[in-house]
């Protein structure tokens, strides 16, 4: 009996303080959708309001006053949706080839990939801008597409998953019907990956859509920025006006958080294996 | 690609552009597009044995395949890094011509105390940081570990802040922390304690930062953690058990032991995130222009070494400058990287 009340107390406060964890980990949220909702004298006045008010459309026609906040998400959009195919397409066809063919140097060029994962982005971000510069890519979005277009991450992790899920006699069984390697690509392996192509997927748009260091350095026209940087100035100008930029805090964050926990469970042990191969 | 059917074994060929030439044989008859890459591969699959002489020129899809990785890897990648190393033997603002300076720049990067003020910042906010995020994250990973109700919800939840907007939560974490207006002031003023100036102390700009950190990734290491430890065999557990261990005895002899590889992946993926804090001072403190001697806040307690970077880069022009800071703080975050490494592996041998 008493042991078993002891037992009980302790689940008890294991979920106490996990929910603890939880609530701080969503707490921003809440209040981000408080400021968003009210007017900032409501922020500023003492002691501060607790709860939603009603002032969100008021804040968002402010907001869209300030900034052109559908210009940038278009742009964030179109960088997001665009790298994400293209490193689909370029990651899962390099992780084929990488999986299920022996070619002359593949090892060497596979550690090559790998070793040079560690590379920080900075060290090449000046010649990068450069280089963006002489191409006149500068200041458009072509300049946060093309290089992220492949990336090592996506090539390890595809190869992974198309090593043990696509079966070589599938392969072999198309190879007599005469399938070339884009064939066999196409219809046998893509089928068969789709899985680790929506972590893929969702990885790499949540990071293109969150990306802020290149957009900042290669969007030189303030008229033509993505969500994050035309965010940061708007707060970077308007500090003190919280309910306004806290209303586009809200419109860049919510979609992305829903899509999130739309795929969440899925999402989540890929992100593990990915972290942990 | 077209899906026309094909029939029997396909042989093919050298098409109108395809210089891959002596391996491919002609198939008349076929359209152009598959029939480019219907040519029997040989094969293949990743049992088969190798032949010692088999020419490169019959792999070129595979090598086509991969070569977009290696192409723009070369280009915006490799060659910048290489690049990076010269611009730091040079004098240049990007516009006009270089000049050779030698070691000139790094000289100035020895004796710049501004740079070694942001150095000591990026330290100091890494370890408020990172310590009390593992430590949390160890925590919440055994705790969520030990209960099997709601555990969908906890690993949601705890997962969210890492796919959070970096400039959304900076912005969250100004507005919260803002000396006379924020959230955190406002309790403080309910519970009777002075409010404490946030923005502007040289501490507490550290200490706002490394929360913001601390939120954003404490609840991804203990993802990870967690994925650890139910790899963990429960037959050790209980073995344990029976021999009468306690759990905290449990805890430190077997948990800790079983997880350091996990522990020592994240304590490097920290370190190297960590050290590379830049959005975070660059949106709390970014209307501070680089000529202001205050850029990266107040007294610049938030100046952090890859902030002093983009300053000197792309606000001052200053390219080689630039280069030379972002070469010597790699080399910096390397060492550190590899003395954490020697640490956490040195411990394992302790039995």
């Amino acid at each position: 009996m008493n042991s078993q009340n002891r037992n009980r107390l302790r689940g008890l406060s294991v979920h106490l303080a996990l929910m603890t964890g939880v609530v701080i980990s969503v707490f921003p949220f809440y209040w981000i959708v408080v400021m968003a909702t009210n007017t900032s004298q409501d922020i500023y006045s003492y002691p501060p309001k607790l709860w939603f008010g009603d002032n969100l459309l008021t804040n968002i026609q402010h907001l869209f006053d300030r900034m052109d906040f559908f210009g940038s998400m278009f742009n964030t959009l179109i960088v997001a949706v665009c790298t994400t195919l293209l490193v689909l397409f370029f990651d899962s066809l390099a992780a084929f080839a990488f999986a299920k063919y022996d070619f002359p140097a593949k090892k060497f060029l596979f550690g090559l990939l790998l070793s040079m994962y560690i590379l920080p982005t900075q060290l090449a971000i000046i010649p990068q801008y450069e280089i963006m510069v002489q191409l006149g890519w500068l200041g458009t979005l072509k300049a946060l597409i093309v290089p992220a277009a492949a990336n090592a991450f996506g090539i390890f992790w595809m190869r992974q998953y198309t090593t043990s899920s696509v079966p070589d006699e599938l392969l072999d069984a198309a190879r007599i019907e005469g399938a070339g390697f884009i064939r066999l690509y196409w219809h046998v392996v893509l089928p068969c990956v789709r899985p680790a192509l929506a972590f893929l997927g969702i990885y790499t748009f949540i990071a293109a859509w969150n990306d802020y260091i290149l957009p900042l350095v290669m969007l030189v026209n303030p008229d033509h920025l993505t969500l994050q940087v035309a965010l940061a100035q708007l707060y970077a100008g308007h500090s003190t006006d919280y309910s306004m930029v806290m209303s586009g805090v809200l419109l860049s964050v919510i979609p992305l958080v829903l899509v999130f926990t739309f795929f969440a469970r899925g999402f989540i042990a890929d992100a593990t294996k990915g972290a942990l191969r | 690609m077209s899906s026309s059917p094909v029939a029997g074994p396909a042989p093919t060929g050298p098409t109108p552009g395809s210089d891959a030439g002596p391996t491919d044989r002609p198939t008349p008859g076929r359209r152009r597009g598959p029939g480019r890459h219907g040519r029997r591969v040989r094969p293949v699959s990743a049992g088969t044995p190798r032949g010692p002489r088999r020419r490169t020129g019959r792999y070129w899809p595979q090598y086509l395949a991969i070569s977009p990785y290696y192409v723009l890897f070369s280009v915006f990648m490799l060659f910048p890094v290489l690049y990076t190393v010269y611009l730091a033997f040079q004098k240049w603002d990007g516009i006009g011509d270089m000049q050779f300076v030698g070691f000139q720049q790094f000289r100035f990067l020895w004796d710049d105390p501004v740079f070694w003020l942001s150095v000591r910042n990026t330290l100091v906010i890494w370890v408020l940081s990172t310590v009390p995020m593992l430590f949390l994250a160890l925590v919440l990973a055994v705790l969520v570990n030990s209960t099997r109700r709601f555990t969908a919800l906890y690993r949601v939840a705890l997962f969210i802040p890492s796919i959070t907007s970096l400039v959304a939560i900076a912005i969250f974490f100004g507005a919260i922390f803002s000396n006379n207006f924020g959230l955190i002031n406002a309790i403080l003023r309910s519970l009777h304690v002075s409010a404490v100036p946030w923005m502007s102390n040289e501490w507490t700009i550290k200490l706002v930062i490394a929360a913001l950190m601390t939120w954003q990734w404490t609840g991804y290491n203990a993802i990870i953690y967690l994925a650890g430890l139910q790899a963990i065999p429960s037959e050790l557990y209980e073995a344990a058990k029976m021999d009468g261990a306690r759990p905290v005895r449990i805890f430190f002899s077997i948990t800790i032991p079983l997880l350091r590889p996990i522990i020592l992946f994240t304590v490097v993926i920290s370190t190297v995130t960590g050290l590379q804090s830049f959005t975070e001072p660059q949106v709390l403190f970014g209307s501070e222009a680089a000529t202001n001697p205050n850029s990266g806040g107040p007294g610049q307690a938030g100046l952090t070494t890859l902030l002093y970077f983009y300053h000197q880069a792309f606000d001052n022009n200053d390219f080689g400058y630039g280069a030379a800071i972002v070469w010597a703080f790699f080399l910096v975050i390397l060492l550190i990287v590899l003395i954490n490494w020697r640490l956490v592996q040195r411990k394992e041998r302790r039995p």
